[in-house]
């Protein structure tokens, strides 16, 4: 890649208390910087703040990558049929890998609220729903008692932060189903029904909650929020490259000698990120079989392609991967990657809401599949027909779930056939037995 | 009106309609098995995708995709025949393929249209899925396994039905179909998840394993288990109908039929009269026509003859049965066997006026004394559809559960002298009021009088606009009327005059001890109480038995065709009249059913034209001033015929779900 992105500086850091040293209670927040003069940032204006964070070049931290200026600027700028409008927070962090949620969460959850009103504000909310992953306990006590610091503080509620702007947070919790991350399904479970996604069009924007115009968006979107607005757009638009700005929280997993959370520059190379902060590869550089840089659904990269790539969303894309939530799962040569991805794919199975067709039978197919080659007990022809059955539910179903359970086994497939052709191989005997034509 | 082109053909295609319409509009056949045009769109099978431009470079669900002016939509692409290909392949991966055992096969969506866009063969070598059966009442049967996750039951049971005890549970390959806690759905629709059911996941637990769909005679008919005058198939095979399922028509049943229109079937072949009766020394006897006849012709009645009508015959028999008493010099004839006497002077004042499609524009409905979802449950499916559209239900009578949000206003007539002031605000305001009288009101006096007076009152007649509707529950009662059958005083005027020949023509419903001194000659199909009080019993055919006109509670005219033999000697009941009326030396002027029909339509010309019957309109002035509560007149649904008493499944039903009685099943 062309430009090398320097590593972040100490003092371009959103997220000051990622790591708990400090308390996350109201007090200690303010001393941080959060709800400083947040009156002032509401004055900006509502399309004001839209302009600017169009122009911090944010995109969406959830995964997909959307630029957040451009999503809040669909809400309708006035009601016309009376209908309020709303904000959904997506906390529902499922993804396996993926664990950046939950740090902002647990320790700088005032980053989060703080970024909610804004966000809030400048759609022309009447309030936002935080939908908090069931599993996270100890988090949503955290979220709950931080809500109601904010407003016992009067940042929230009834003229919140002085501005003459009434905005409600409610903390709702989910019952653990992966496929409530996703947006519209994550909407009908907060209306209490059955988490299964929507089929859009309508958008979320047209008619979400309750029928009223939504915006969904990741935690870390909008927590950053209010930093960008403080320190400027231009200065978050100064760090990562061109159409990938920013910073963003990597969470590196696996074999890595320090696995951890940490906050760096968008399109930084893997080899710096991983040298610098998790004390390099488990058995040096040499020992990297593959990673899978954006959380379980995206299609895992080898070694040698991902060395030196910039993990941003174009970098990766590059690659034949995604950015995804950044969630780095490092796997060295001791890895059985046939059954780590056979893993992933029982996940969406189990995962899989079974509303539509493909991704119902595909993802119980393509696991059972996907066992068998793990232990070689399959034909080579099997191989092709996998991957023609998860090119039968990628882009056929109504979410993107049916996309994300086939694209780790068709990065398998690209990437690894040789190893899953050996263990067919190996299993039926060391020398290969000709067939008679039938 | 948007223009789109499909598989480039251009055509214009109406504002609001989806892509699928478009394709259909062009002549293209989409497969579907989750989309069904009464049912709200669910998208989930993905059978129907598309390729559409501009779009994203994947198919698309036609269901679900709006028309917009300039797509290009292609139905024969290789990515749309792949797609197809590959939703087929999955839908099939975990079914049980048991098609030689399975009821639906030949009538099943799944075997159809995996012929026509499916793989030859499965790549799938892993086991396949099993479910366990769900209990569902005793209409409908489940094999789960064969189950494809369609929700089409799901989304019936909630918005048409208004039931929503079905639902979906589990997640993924493990999601299954259920009932509430495997309850019974306690719905008088439920039959019709079998329709809907493009699979043989939710078949007919009475049909089960009787007969394969080609092998049965399909002969439409007209349903007389309510006034609704549901149009149904008759399939039978050699003498026995096996099932009545519904036919489309919009204006009467949509493509619904209720539980008893679909499962009264198995009565008609149970406590049959196959022969005639005379009563000797208090005995019924088993007796040869002639002797049947001449026991009759021996009544020295001396023109005290009257004629009462059943609830579920048709317009010939009751002209013929109307003909002959005339003949004998008699004029009592009468249909309201239970005893109400309401005034007939104009049909109008006891008509369905909106009729039944337009009670779904009403915007505000005024039910009085009426428990629509027992009297006429595909009504109340209309006005489900009303309250979808906005529009507000009052109610006056007895609290039911009518699946939908009314505001009782109280079980009082008086009330009807003075209604709350919001709910005069409401009718003032409404555009398209509407007011359902039900058989409480009828039965009670100055109720009828009552209601009529607030059409003026709540301004129910406006330009293009009747909302006065008078709700009948059997299917003969509006023919009966146009013909006459109706006194002044009612039955009761007739048990007083006591006739000496009291001709039931299948009259279940009649107190027979006010009829003690009369000689009662019942014409009839089924052993019930109109045969058990009679002298001689005639075997006659029922509906299914023979052709007939019927005409509905908004007064439409609708014929049926004969779809088997009566049983034994019984014969259609135009026949025994006529032959009757021969012994008795009055012989009736036709010859064959044709000219019956002939004559009636002479006498009454609406008979003729298959549409609605034109009252006019007037109304009569009724005494007024009814007070007290109004009673129920059905008190058990599934049972309110001689057909449906005779009924196993019918039985069951009431037993189970009115009397709450629980069955334990043989395992399989």
């Amino acid at each position: 890649m062309s430009n090398v992105i320097a590593p972040l500086s100490d003092k371009d850091r959103i997220f000051t208390n990622v790591y708990g040293f400090q308390d996350w209670g109201i007090d200690a927040a303010m001393k941080r910087g959060d709800w400083d003069n947040t009156r002032k940032l509401l004055e900006i204006g509502q399309d004001e703040i839209i302009e600017r964070m169009k122009a911090s070049g944010l995109r969406g931290r959830g995964g997909a990558g959307f630029p957040t200026g451009m999503k809040w600027s669909f809400m309708p700028k006035e009601s016309k049929d009376g209908r309020p409008s709303f904000l959904v927070i997506n906390a529902d962090e499922s993804e396996p890998g993926s664990c950046k949620d939950r740090e902002i969460i647990r320790h700088d959850p005032h980053k989060l609220i703080e970024g909610a009103l804004i966000a809030g504000f400048a759609m022309r909310a009447r309030a936002a729903y935080i939908y908090i992953r069931g599993e996270f306990i100890y988090e949503a006590k955290v979220l709950f008692a931080a809500v109601e610091q904010a407003y016992e503080k009067g940042f929230l509620g009834k003229n919140a932060c002085g501005s003459g702007y009434d905005f409600d947070v409610f903390v709702h919790r989910g019952a653990g189903a992966y496929i409530c991350g996703e947006e519209t399904a994550q909407i009908e479970s907060l209306e209490g029904k059955k988490g299964q996604p929507r089929l859009k069009p309508p958008f979320p924007a047209g008619a979400g909650l309750y029928g009223c115009p939504t915006t969904v968006n990741n935690v870390e979107s909008i927590a950053v929020g209010p930093t960008i607005l403080r320190r400027s757009p231009e200065w978050f638009a100064s760090i990562g490259r061109e159409n990938n700005k920013g910073t963003k929280l990597f969470q590196i997993s696996g074999h890595v000698n320090k696995p951890c959370v940490v906050e760096e520059s968008m399109g930084i190379s893997f080899r710096e990120l991983i040298d610098r902060h998790c004390g390099g590869i488990r058995g040096g550089w040499d020992n990297l079989l593959a990673v899978i840089p954006g959380g379980s659904s995206v299609p895992l990269v080898p070694a040698a392609q991902i060395m030196d790539a910039p993990m941003d969303f174009d970098g990766l894309k590059a690659v034949g991967s995604g950015l995804g939530t950044a969630a780095v799962i490092v796997m060295d040569k001791s890895t059985d990657i046939v059954r780590a991805i056979s893993r992933i794919s029982y996940f969406y199975k189990h995962e899989s809401c079974g509303q539509c067709t493909p991704c119902r039978e595909g993802t119980g197919w393509m696991w059972r599949v996907m066992e068998r080659l793990r232990t070689g007990d399959a034909e080579i022809e099997e191989i092709d027909m996998l991957q023609q059955v998860t090119k039968q539910v990628e882009g056929h179903t109504i979410c993107a779930l049916g996309d994300a359970a086939a694209w780790p086994i068709q990065g398998l497939i690209r990437h690894f056939r040789p190893e899953i052709e050996r263990r067919i191989n190996e299993s039926k005997g060391s020398t290969p037995v000709m067939e008679a034509a039938e | 009106m948007p223009k789109l082109t499909v598989d480039g053909v251009e055509l214009e295609v109406p504002a609001g309609a989806t892509v699928l319409q478009a394709c259909e509009l062009a002549g293209k056949e989409i497969p579907r098995f989750c989309y069904h045009e009464r049912l709200s769109i669910a998208g989930n099978c993905r059978m129907c995708l598309v390729e559409v431009k501009p779009g994203p470079p994947k198919p698309q669900a036609s269901c679900a995709l709006p028309a917009a002016d300039g797509q290009e939509i292609r139905t024969d692409s290789e990515m749309v025949k792949k797609a197809r290909e590959g939703v087929m392949e999955f839908l099939l991966i975990n079914h049980p393929l048991d098609c030689p055992i399975c009821d639906q096969g030949g009538e099943c969506d799944l075997q159809d249209q995996s012929v026509a866009y499916g793989r030859g063969k499965s790549r799938f070598e892993e086991n396949k899925r099993a479910v366990t059966e769900k209990y569902m009442g005793p209409i409908v049967k489940t094999v789960m396994t064969r189950c494809i996750q369609c929700t089409r039951c799901v989304r019936f049971a909630e918005e048409v039905a208004g039931v929503p005890e079905i639902g979906a549970i589990g997640r993924g390959e493990n999601m299954q179909i259920t009932t509430y806690l495997e309850h019974a759905a306690k719905s008088e629709l439920s039959g019709n998840v079998v329709d809907l059911c493009p699979v043989g996941a939710l078949t007919s637990k009475p049909y089960a394993f009787e007969a394969r769909p080609w092998e049965l005679k399909k002969t439409q008919a007209i349903d007389v288990m309510d006034a609704v005058g549901t149009n149904i198939r008759l399939d039978s095979r050699g003498r026995q109908v096996l099932r009545a399922v519904p036919r489309i028509n919009d204006d009467v049943n949509e493509e619904w039929a209720s539980d008893k229109t679909r499962h009264n079937v198995d009565g008609l072949v149970r406590k049959r009269l196959d022969k005639p009766y005379v009563r000797k020394d208090g005995k019924l006897v088993p007796a040869s026509w002639n002797e049947a006849f001449a026991a009759i012709a021996a009544v020295r009645h001396g023109g005290s003859v009257a004629a009462v009508a059943g609830d579920l015959l048709d317009c010939e028999t009751m002209f013929a049965g109307k003909l002959l008493v005339e003949r004998l010099g008699g004029t009592m004839l009468e249909g309201r066997q239970t005893g109400l006497a309401y005034d007939v002077s104009s049909l109008s004042a006891v008509n369905f006026n909106t009729t039944l499609a337009g009670i779904e524009t009403a915007d505000v409905i005024l039910l009085v004394g009426t428990n629509l979802r027992w009297e006429a449950p595909l009504v109340n499916t209309r006005i489900r559809k009303a309250i979808k559209k906005g529009a507000k239900i009052f109610g006056i009578g007895p609290q039911v559960d009518l699946t939908y949000k009314v505001e009782w206003l109280g079980n009082d007539a008086s009330l009807l002298a003075k209604l709350p002031q919001a709910v005069v605000e409401a009718f003032g305001k409404a555009q398209r009021p509407a007011m359902i009288v039900g058989g409480g009101v009828l039965a009670k006096d100055g109720a009828h009088g009552d209601t009529l007076a607030l059409v003026e009152t709540l301004g129910l007649v406006k330009e293009g606009w009747n909302g006065y509707n008078v709700l009948h529950f059997a299917a003969a009662r509006m023919g009966g009327l146009m013909l006459g059958y109706a006194v002044d005083g009612g039955i009761k005027a007739i048990a007083a005059a006591s006739p000496k020949l009291l001709f039931s023509l299948g009259a279940d419903e009649v107190d027979y001890s006010a009829f003690e001194d009369s000689f009662k000659v019942y014409i009839g199909h089924h052993g019930d109480k109109g045969a058990h009080a009679a002298d001689v019993i005639l075997p006659g055919a029922s509906y299914a038995e023979k052709a007939g006109t019927y005409v509905n509670l908004e007064g439409r005219v609708q014929r049926g065709e004969k779809a088997v033999f009566a049983p034994g000697d019984a014969r259609e009941d135009w026949s025994i009249l006529r032959a009757l009326s021969e012994a008795m030396g009055a012989t009736l002027p036709f010859d064959s059913f044709g000219q019956l029909r002939a004559e009636m339509e002479k006498a009454v010309p609406a008979f003729g034209q298959l549409d609605l019957a034109d009252y006019g309109w007037s109304l009569p002035k009724l005494p007024t001033g009814a007070n007290g509560e109004f009673g129920s007149p059905i008190k058990d649904f599934y049972l309110t015929n001689a057909i449906c008493r005779a009924s196993p499944t019918m039985q069951q039903c009431s037993a189970e779900l009115i009397h709450g009685e629980t069955f334990a099943e043989a395992a399989e």
